[in-house]
């Protein structure tokens, strides 16, 4: 039973080992020679800086993050239904299917909602709206 | 035992060198495709058709001064295109490149020349694993320090989980027609009834879109929008670290091609596949396999230089408002069509 993840980890292994060669590469043939501050300074098209890069971000982002994570932990659940379904559709419990489009129909509740309220608008005229 | 680990060890050796080759010859049929799709030249001096072009690139990236900018937060500015690296390196282990065949190597079986075969969460790894290359974005854009970086992070992660949804759920539909996560059970399935881009043609022209968009490819390339943005996310990186990001993005696409493949297109089956057996079977397999990616992978040059890029609340909009519904869609067809046994 664990023996399959003997693979997994064998990748883990070769795929770390080329990322830190890559980086580790990097600085060591492509160590600094002169470094004067101009080099070194945040680049903005070559203007001087104006303020912080750091500022704060729009609240649409978070928005997605929030119904991403909904959405997307709605989806894991429906992983094990659509494995199963054909298996349990030839034993003759076809009410699996029903089952699968009552969960669904659940979530598209939730997608109206998000939809009116305006989630899915990117733009300032959409969420006016 | 030792024989078991010996082939695994062989068969990831031989897929990773094969993908980190695919990436200059990507990059040449990219700059030659711009070329001739722009009606000019492209890069035609260095070996014959200019095909030495990429090896010159690289090596003059490796020899490149490694600048590290004065305001970045140093542990995530480096760790930031090792994890890029790492996660596209790690997710083709589940996918199948050949026919599972009677062949052995030192009394051990190909199986298909996956790395994993007895891998059961097949696709959910190779899923789960793909959608932690958001990390290496904004980990990049938040470390450097700099506005184009973080904008370029910020749109990229919203980009990403929004497609992943519509993504993931058009492979349910998969999933559900073969009764199985394992992508070798898919492309059983497809060897017995149609390739899975007919019956479920909606679900597959959804994968394909955020197939796009997933890899930041135009005209999905936000995060990077050279006119907007200059690069993105990895304005102030340079050296191997600039090309880690670089090499990541070609062998996710790489990988999402084979994947789309595999799971739409039939995977490794060819025309009269059932009547060979063996070594034949197995190389011709790999054959077929390399020809459908190589497809798929000429339609990514062929869309970039055909398409504009989407305005933002455009690319929002599409993937929550017409690609969620459609993936859903799709699933109920497919539910349907499993349950009265029409696929």
């Amino acid at each position: 039973m664990t023996a399959q993840y003997i693979p997994v980890l064998m990748a883990f292994a070769f795929a770390g080992t080329v990322a830190v060669a890559i980086v580790g590469l990097s600085v060591l043939l492509g160590r600094g020679r002169l470094r004067p501050p101009r080099k070194t300074e945040t680049y903005e098209s070559g203007m001087p800086l104006l303020d912080a890069s750091r500022k704060r971000v729009s609240v649409k982002y978070f928005v997605v993050a929030m119904v991403f994570i909904v959405f997307d932990i709605e989806v894991a659940f429906l992983y094990p239904w659509a494995v199963t379904v054909r298996e349990l559709v030839a034993e003759g419990a076809r009410a699996v299917l029903l089952d699968g489009l009552i969960f669904l129909v659940l979530l598209g509740f939730g997608y109206v909602y998000l939809w009116r309220e305006g989630a899915f608008d990117w733009s300032r005229e959409g969420s006016r709206r | 035992m030792w024989a078991e680990l010996a082939v695994t060890a062989a068969k990831l050796l031989l897929i990773a060198v094969g993908l980190l080759t695919a990436i200059p010859v990507m990059v040449w049929v990219e700059r030659r495709g711009a070329a001739f799709i722009q009606d000019r030249l492209g890069p035609n001096r260095v070996g014959p058709l200019g095909l030495v072009q990429p090896i010159v690139d690289a090596v003059k990236l490796f020899f490149k001064e490694d600048i590290t900018p004065a305001g970045v937060s140093r542990g995530l500015y480096f760790l930031a295109p090792m994890v890029a690296i790492f996660v596209a390196l790690v997710t083709f282990i589940v996918i199948p490149f050949g026919a599972g065949t009677d062949v052995t190597v030192f009394g051990v079986p190909l199986s298909g020349v996956m790395v994993a075969p007895g891998l059961g969460v097949g696709v959910l790894y190779l899923l789960a694993l793909g959608s932690l290359s958001v990390y290496g974005i904004v980990l990049a854009g938040w470390s450097s320090n700099n506005k184009y970086s973080l904008l370029g992070a910020l749109r990229s992660s919203a980009q990403l989980i929004s497609y992943e949804l519509a993504m993931t759920v058009s492979v349910m539909g998969v999933i559900l027609a073969a009764g199985s996560l394992r992508l070798d059970a898919v492309v059983a399935y497809q060897s017995q009834h149609l390739w899975n881009a007919i019956p479920q043609l909606v679900g597959f022209l959804v994968f394909v879109v955020a197939a796009f968009a997933e890899t930041n490819r135009l005209p999905f390339d936000l995060p990077e929008a050279e006119t907007e943005l200059v690069a993105g996310y990895h304005v102030e990186y340079s050296s191997m670290k600039f090309a880690a990001f670089f090499m990541s993005e070609y062998v996710n696409m790489v990988t999402i091609s084979a994947l789309m493949v595999t799971l739409y297109l039939g995977g490794w089956t060819f025309p009269g596949h059932r009547a060979l057996s063996g070594w034949p079977l197995l190389l011709l397999s790999v054959l077929s396999m390399l020809v459908k990616v190589s497809f798929v992978l000429f339609t990514f040059v062929w869309v970039r230089w055909s398409l504009p890029r989407f305005r933002y609340d455009q690319l929002m909009r599409l993937g929550w408002k017409v690609l969620l519904p459609l993936a859903v869609l799709n699933l109920v067809w497919v539910g349907v069509g499993v349950g009265y046994g029409w696929l």
